[in-house]
């Protein structure tokens, strides 16, 4: 754990000092209540009409227009008084997608169209919504044209969060939207079969009518004649459908080819099977096919079909679900609740946990001995493991499943670039781009925004989409140069001193655009402004992303309520965070590709020189700084001594994966643990150094409740915490001591707990004995300064969340020293005419340079022997240990 | 506590040392700082084995033999046949064409003896239904022959055909063999030494044994057997008497009483452990390194110098309870498994001054709060010149029963096997980090960097 988002509202508090309830102050039940939508002090709207972000599927019926289908999470309570009927016609009013079926000219057979997905960012000041849709086209058999137009959109009031997500957004989007083509895929070309069934057996009762009719009335009578039209119809409707099995059929070698998609086909063999059979069978002889169907099919009768076929409104059109093999689209859902799942939250939480899994990915080395690897596994969301779950078939090349790691490739957006001019205006006009910041002052700023922003969210224009040409334009001016040292130079003065105004290029105009609006936020009449239609920007997705991300931060002054923002001129200094976290580390442009996931291609510098308003932490109601009732709660006990106020042990156990969260509860016990024992560093010195930390106790919740709290400590926890036994009531052998480095131990008076204890004595020299019923500890000297600094019991931490993400920053750098320390060859190898001698005194004299003291060397080398094994054995192993290392030290006694 | 709210707490929180020490005191030379326990076995594992450099195998009461690898803890070979207990496990080395091969061959109370290539698992021989099982074999550098020892004494070629058996009359049988030149092997028979003489006839593959001598110098039963060096051999009796034979001629060369030769032990084991006085006088286990004889009576150690021909350094409590199985590593060090579940390594030291009574030493204060009654060496011992003692360098504690024996690989560290089912490799922690730094740097090299 490097940052975390809590650290921004944390620290506030301390900084701030203590709540102090103030006298003036009316009691709660006779105080107005606050006004709700300052509940999220981070919300960047205050008249979104739903509570938080969600997904959104709709369709575009050709039989009732655009309807919502459903919303991810299914929760009425999420979109509260949103207009999902309304917000759906939006949404589908800007399908972009290139998507023609139908009798080309030239070819005798409705083609299918394979279309791309379109990707579109839309808004609506009005609703307060911000959504990134993305449409794609599933077929129906049934449906005018074979196609149904679907979209999914996420939906959020925070318009930076869709811009910024936007890659990932789209990544991810994509990747459900291929589950789902490909699933619907499936079940047309099934459907196809099926009526191709049906026109077989439709055929050959015509026949046999025909013949009939010939016979009975003669070869030109009107019945034979009609019959034999019939007939005829029926065989051209044949071979229109097979040549529609043929095209859905011939999908994937098709799509292939094409590096951007996102192929998810991990078909299953009997269904591949069928398509494949159906395509050589086809000409094949009908009896025996027919025969093979029954076999296979035993259920599906063919069916006559009549002449005419229902009207279409009569007919009831397929669900999403009838429309899509139900394995491929319940792994969709799975796909989108994971999307919803890992975009909840506020950006700046989303940065934050963004550059941390960046930067824990850059440690891989040793993060397994800190961090929990949940996220890792997060990261691949539900369709990697389904993937992995079941591989492609044989007849698939194996490349498939790759292809979705693949880098999104920049041509497939460009591809749909120019498609789009949409003005609903045409007699807008927009601000000259280039003009120079300096004119822009506070006076005029109310006209200087409507024009520099481009209008776009003025009452008037609906739908103002940016000229491609405009963006290019913009985005040249944003790259000023080319090397990344140049853009950061940008970023870092223009981040220290937004009011430069010496320059031209564009990003420091939008910098200054952005003052200039923030003081005419209050004025401006943007409720009462708004008509029917309100401001809505559809940004073009398909260019260079960047581009719209740039383009979208002129506009943040009238989404964002900040009054008078200061720059943070003396930001170096100060403690408290005033900044969100960037969505990217500046200064490392390396780090940039790990981050953004596999699209290392689109990133720019120009993305890295944008900077992002302050946030101002004073305005916040410290009411409000409590962000989650839960981490509240851990302020109830602070400076509490007594153990028995604490809360129930929380629910560390075996079996499950320890969790971010577990281990934040536990940093409460651990910081009440450094606050009320005297020997807790001896105590976190064992488990550092390797050494088994038996808790000794009667009472089972407070020995529980200490090994939850000290396991924070533990090096190479495991992923559900294997390294520990929270509660044991049996004697120990040696061999437990080399899997566990914490436990629990009951004290009891009886024949097992005497042979127990007998334990405990026999195993002392590997064991630090910490024994809650007398507070004391029997461990070998601890002498330094970096656990004192870990557990100093005068703390002014007052936050267990806090005091875990400073016990993990401080085990952080421990582990990188640990680091350095296992793979500085020349500490370990002698060099040329060296004997081993020198290089241990070496190794010694580094460790000093370090300024680790004798004992915390051990830890050193401890974490180093962790590290090495890691290395050697990879890290499939998981925790176990082979060996348990000790050494000779002599024990003493501490007591409170 | 007023202090403690204030902060300064730091002053009440000192560093206090307890009363009582623990076992677990600084052994700056102790050099095994690392172990590995290795688990296969069911029951208690009595015999270990060195097949070569790298491997050892395991054998004991659960029937099982395990082959494993010393480096790495891994088990290489499980070898499984014998349905009860293994009752003795030797190494069986044979060159066929230039090729020399390790076999093992193991006896069980099954009443069969097998031979295993520890290479494949396979058994490649193996003679069931034996009359009585067999409780000793002793491999002969001789044709490649090996003897077993039970209630009769037979002669066995490579190919487990037997070429000659002799009946014991003694109930006790064969307790102990050893091979002497030229083609002799003395055996041990209750109180006598029998000398046989091995001789191949002129049909080739028959071999006759014939009774050579009889040694009944011993007034009890015959423990042990050893060699000490090309000359001479030793056997110890359960009476506490020693006898140092020569192997040429087999005359006595040295007779030692050494339990009986301490009038104060004596007094202590009639007031604590009368009971036992009789077990704690017999020489349980003999260990020579050509010049000194290491002779384990009870829970203590007696080093006899045999050019000498005395006692130089006796340790009386070296152990809580019985010492298994001692084996000397160098001229000076030693190092003792006991049934109390620990191993200790011994250090000869040089007494500085002969007069000056057995110092405290490093682990004096260690040593169970016993060293004053173990007092001052005994009158006798101390005028003799060169008198050393014996002092702990440092104990392992590991197993949870007996260390029923160990085997000393060393560098690669030391094998101790136990009641308590378990194996445990201990090794040197220093050597094992370096070996792993080695291999990580090597990795690195594979990988081109991280």
């Amino acid at each position: 754990m490097i940052g975390s988002p809590d650290v921004v509202a944390f620290t506030k508090e301390d900084d701030f000092g203590e709540i102090y309830p103030d006298p003036c102050v009316l009691p709660d039940e006779f105080s107005v209540p606050l006004f709700s939508h300052a509940a999220n002090p981070w919300t960047k709207t205050t008249y979104a009409k739903f509570s938080k972000d969600f997904i959104l599927i709709s369709e575009f019926s050709e039989q009732v227009g655009p309807q919502p289908l459903l919303t991810i999470p299914d929760d009425s309570k999420v979109c509260g008084t949103f207009d999902l009927n309304y917000f759906s016609l939006r949404i589908m009013s800007v399908d972009y997608q290139a998507s023609f079926v139908g009798h080309p000219p030239g070819s005798s057979y409705p083609k299918l169209n394979f279309v791309e997905d379109s990707k579109v960012v839309l808004g609506d000041s009005k609703e307060g919504a911000f959504a990134y849709v993305h449409h794609l086209t599933l077929y129906d058999l049934e449906a005018r044209g074979f196609v149904r137009p679907f979209c999914m959109a996420y939906i959020s009031a925070d318009e930076r969060k869709i811009m910024q997500q936007f890659q990932r957004l789209s990544f991810e989007f994509s990747k459900a939207s291929e589950c789902l083509k490909s699933g619907n895929r499936k079940a047309f070309a099934n459907e196809l079969l099926k009526k191709l069934k049906d026109l077989e057996y439709t055929r050959s009762v015509l026949h046999k009518e025909t013949e009939l009719q010939k016979i009975n009335n003669g070869c030109y009578s009107t019945q034979a004649i009609e019959k034999a039209n019939e007939l005829a119809n029926v065989e051209k409707s044949m071979y229109e459908h097979r040549d529609l099995l043929r095209q859905i059929t011939s999908y994937p070698s098709r799509k292939r080819k094409d590096p951007e998609c996102v192929v998810f086909e991990p078909e299953k063999p009997t269904d591949t099977r069928d398509v494949d059979l159906a395509l050589t069978s086809i000409s094949s002889d009908l009896e025996v096919r027919a025969a093979e169907e029954a076999e296979r099919k035993p259920t599906y009768t063919p069916q006559l079909i009549k002449a005419k076929s229902a009207k279409c409104f009569d007919k009831r059109l397929k669900t999403l679900e009838e429309l899509c093999e139900s394995t491929f689209y319940h792994h969709t859902m799975d796909q989108l609740k994971f999307i919803e799942k890992s975009f909840r939250g506020d950006l700046c939480y989303i940065y934050t946990s963004q550059i941390d899994r960046a930067l824990v990915r850059q440690q891989k080395m040793t993060s397994f001995l800190f961090e929990e690897e949940e996220d890792i596994w997060q990261d691949m969301g539900p369709m990697k493991q389904f993937d992995t779950a079941c591989p492609p078939m044989a007849s698939q090349p194996p490349s498939v499943s790759d292809v979705s790691a693949e880098p999104m490739s920049l041509d497939s957006y460009s591809s749909c670039v120019d498609t789009i001019q949409i003005k609903m205006e045409p007699d807008f006009t927009e601000g000259p781009p280039e003009s120079s910041p300096s004119e822009f002052t506070q006076e005029t700023s109310e006209e200087a925004a409507d024009t520099e922003t481009k209008g776009s969210f003025s009452s008037d224009h609906s739908i103002e989409p940016i000229s491609p040409g405009n963006l290019h334009m913009q985005y040249q001016n944003t790259v000023v140069g080319t090397s990344a040292e140049d853009c950061t130079t940008i970023a870092d003065s223009a981040f220290l001193d937004p009011c430069v105004a010496d320059s031209s290029d564009a990003l420091y105009e939008s910098h200054s655009v952005e003052r200039g609006t923030d003081g005419v936020v209050n004025t401006f009449p943007l409720l009462e402004n708004d008509m029917a239609m309100n401001a809505a920007v559809v940004y073009q997705t398909g260019s260079i992303v960047q581009v719209d991300t740039a383009c979208c931060m002129g506009q943040e002054g009238f989404i964002s309520d900040e009054p008078s923002a200061k720059p943070p001129q003396d930001g170096c200094g100060d403690t408290v965070v005033k900044q969100e976290p960037l969505p990217l580390l500046q200064r490392d442009l390396a780090l940039q590709g790990d981050y953004v996931l596999g699209e290392p291609a689109l990133e720019s510098p120009a993305a890295a020189a944008l900077s992002l308003p302050e946030l101002q932490p004073h305005t916040l109601s410290e009411e409000i700084a409590r962000i989650s009732v839960e981490d509240a709660s851990d302020t109830t006990s602070y400076m509490s001594t007594s153990t028995s106020s604490d809360r129930a042990p929380s629910p560390f156990c075996h079996g499950n994966p320890v969790t971010l969260k577990q281990k934040k509860r536990a940093g409460q016990s651990a910081l009440r643990f450094i606050r009320q024992y005297p020997f807790a560093q001896q105590a976190i010195f064992c488990l550092l150094s390797g050494r088994t930390l038996v808790v000794l106790g009667v009472d089972e919740g407070t020995v529980r409740k200490l090994v939850n709290a000290l396991s924070i400590f533990v090096p190479n926890l495991g992923r559900y915490g294997e390294t520990v036994q929270p509660w044991l009531s049996t004697p120990f052998q040696l061999t437990d001591l080399q899997r566990w480095k914490l436990i629990g131990l009951q004290r009891m008076a009886s024949p097992m707990g005497s042979s127990i204890l007998n334990s405990l004595s026999r195993y002392s020299r590997y064991l630090g004995i910490l024994d809650t019923d007398n507070k004391t500890m029997r461990c070998p000297p601890y002498k330094g300064t970096v656990l004192g600094h870990m557990a100093d019991h005068r703390t002014q931490i007052k936050r267990g969340s806090t005091y875990f993400l400073h016990v993990q920053s401080t085990l952080t750098q421990l582990a990188a020293k640990a680091f350095l320390f296992t793979f500085c060859h020349h500490l370990h190898l002698p060099l040329e005419a060296e004997d081993e001698e020198c290089v241990v005194t070496r190794r010694t004299s580094f460790l000093h340079h370090l300024g680790f003291t004798d004992e915390e060397s051990k830890m050193v080398l401890f974490l180093g022997e962790l590290i090495k094994q890691h290395y050697i054995q990879g890290p499939s192993k998981g925790t176990s240990q082979s060996v348990l290392r000790f050494n000779y030290t002599t024990s003493y006694l501490y007591k409170i | 506590m007023l202090r403690w709210i204030l902060g300064g707490r730091e002053a009440q929180g000192v560093v206090e040392k307890n009363s009582i020490l623990f076992s677990a005191e600084e052994q700056p030379r102790n050099c095994y700082t690392e172990l590995q326990v290795l688990k296969g076995h069911f029951d208690i594992v009595r015999y270990l084995v060195q097949i070569d450099d790298l491997r050892f195998a395991s054998a004991g009461d659960d029937g099982l033999v395990l082959v494993w690898n010393v480096e790495t803890g891994e088990r290489l070979q499980e070898l499984r046949g014998h349905t009860q207990q293994v009752t003795a496990l030797v190494t069986y080395t044979i060159t066929l064409k230039n090729l020399v091969h390790t076999f093992l061959i193991t006896a069980s109370s099954d009443r069969s003896v097998s031979l295993w290539d520890p290479d494949s698992g396979n058994r490649v021989q193996m003679v069931c239904d034996l009359q009585s099982s067999i409780k000793c074999i002793l491999v002969l550098s001789w044709q490649s022959l090996w003897l077993s020892g039970g209630n009769d004494l037979c002669v066995w070629n490579r190919s487990f055909q037997l070429l000659s058996k002799i009946e014991q009359d003694s109930d006790t049988g064969v307790t102990a063999m050893l091979e002497l030149p030229r083609n002799h092997v003395a055996v041990a028979v209750d109180r006598e030494i029998i000398i046989y003489e091995l001789k191949a006839s002129s049909v080739d593959s028959d071999v006759s044994v014939t009774a050579v001598q009889y040694l009944a110098n011993h007034q009890d039963s015959i423990r042990s057997l050893i060699n000490v060096n090309d000359k001479l051999f030793a056997s110890g009796c359960h009476a506490g008497e020693l006898i140092i034979w020569d192997s040429a001629d087999w005359t006595v060369y040295a007779d030692e009483q050494i339990a009986l030769e301490d009038p104060h032990y004596e007094g202590q084991a009639e007031v604590k452990l009368g009971h036992q006085k009789q077990s704690e006088m017999a020489i349980q286990h003999l260990v020579s390194d050509g010049e000194l004889v290491v002779a384990t009576v009870g829970s203590g150690l007696y080093v006899y110098h045999v050019p000498k021909k005395c006692l130089v350094a006796h340790r009386k409590l070296a152990h809580d309870s019985d010492i298994l199985h001692t084996e000397l590593v160098t001229e000076s060090k030693l190092i003792s498994c006991s049934e109390d579940g620990s191993v200790k390594i011994w250090e000869l030291q040089d007494l500085p001054l002969p007069a000056e009574p057995t110092s405290a030493g490093f682990f004096g204060i260690w040593s169970f709060g016993r060293s004053s009654k173990q007092g001052s060496p005994p009158k006798k011992v101390t005028e003799v010149l060169g008198l050393k003692t014996l002092e702990l360098m440092g104990d392992l504690i590991g197993h949870s029963g007996a260390v029923q024996m160990f085997l000393n690989f060393g560098k690669s560290g030391l094998v101790t096997c136990s009641t308590d089912h378990l194996l445990i490799v201990w090794r040197d922690g220093e050597r094992q980090s370096h070996l792993r730094s080695l291999m990580i740097f090597e990795k690195l090299e594979e990988n081109q960097g991280l």
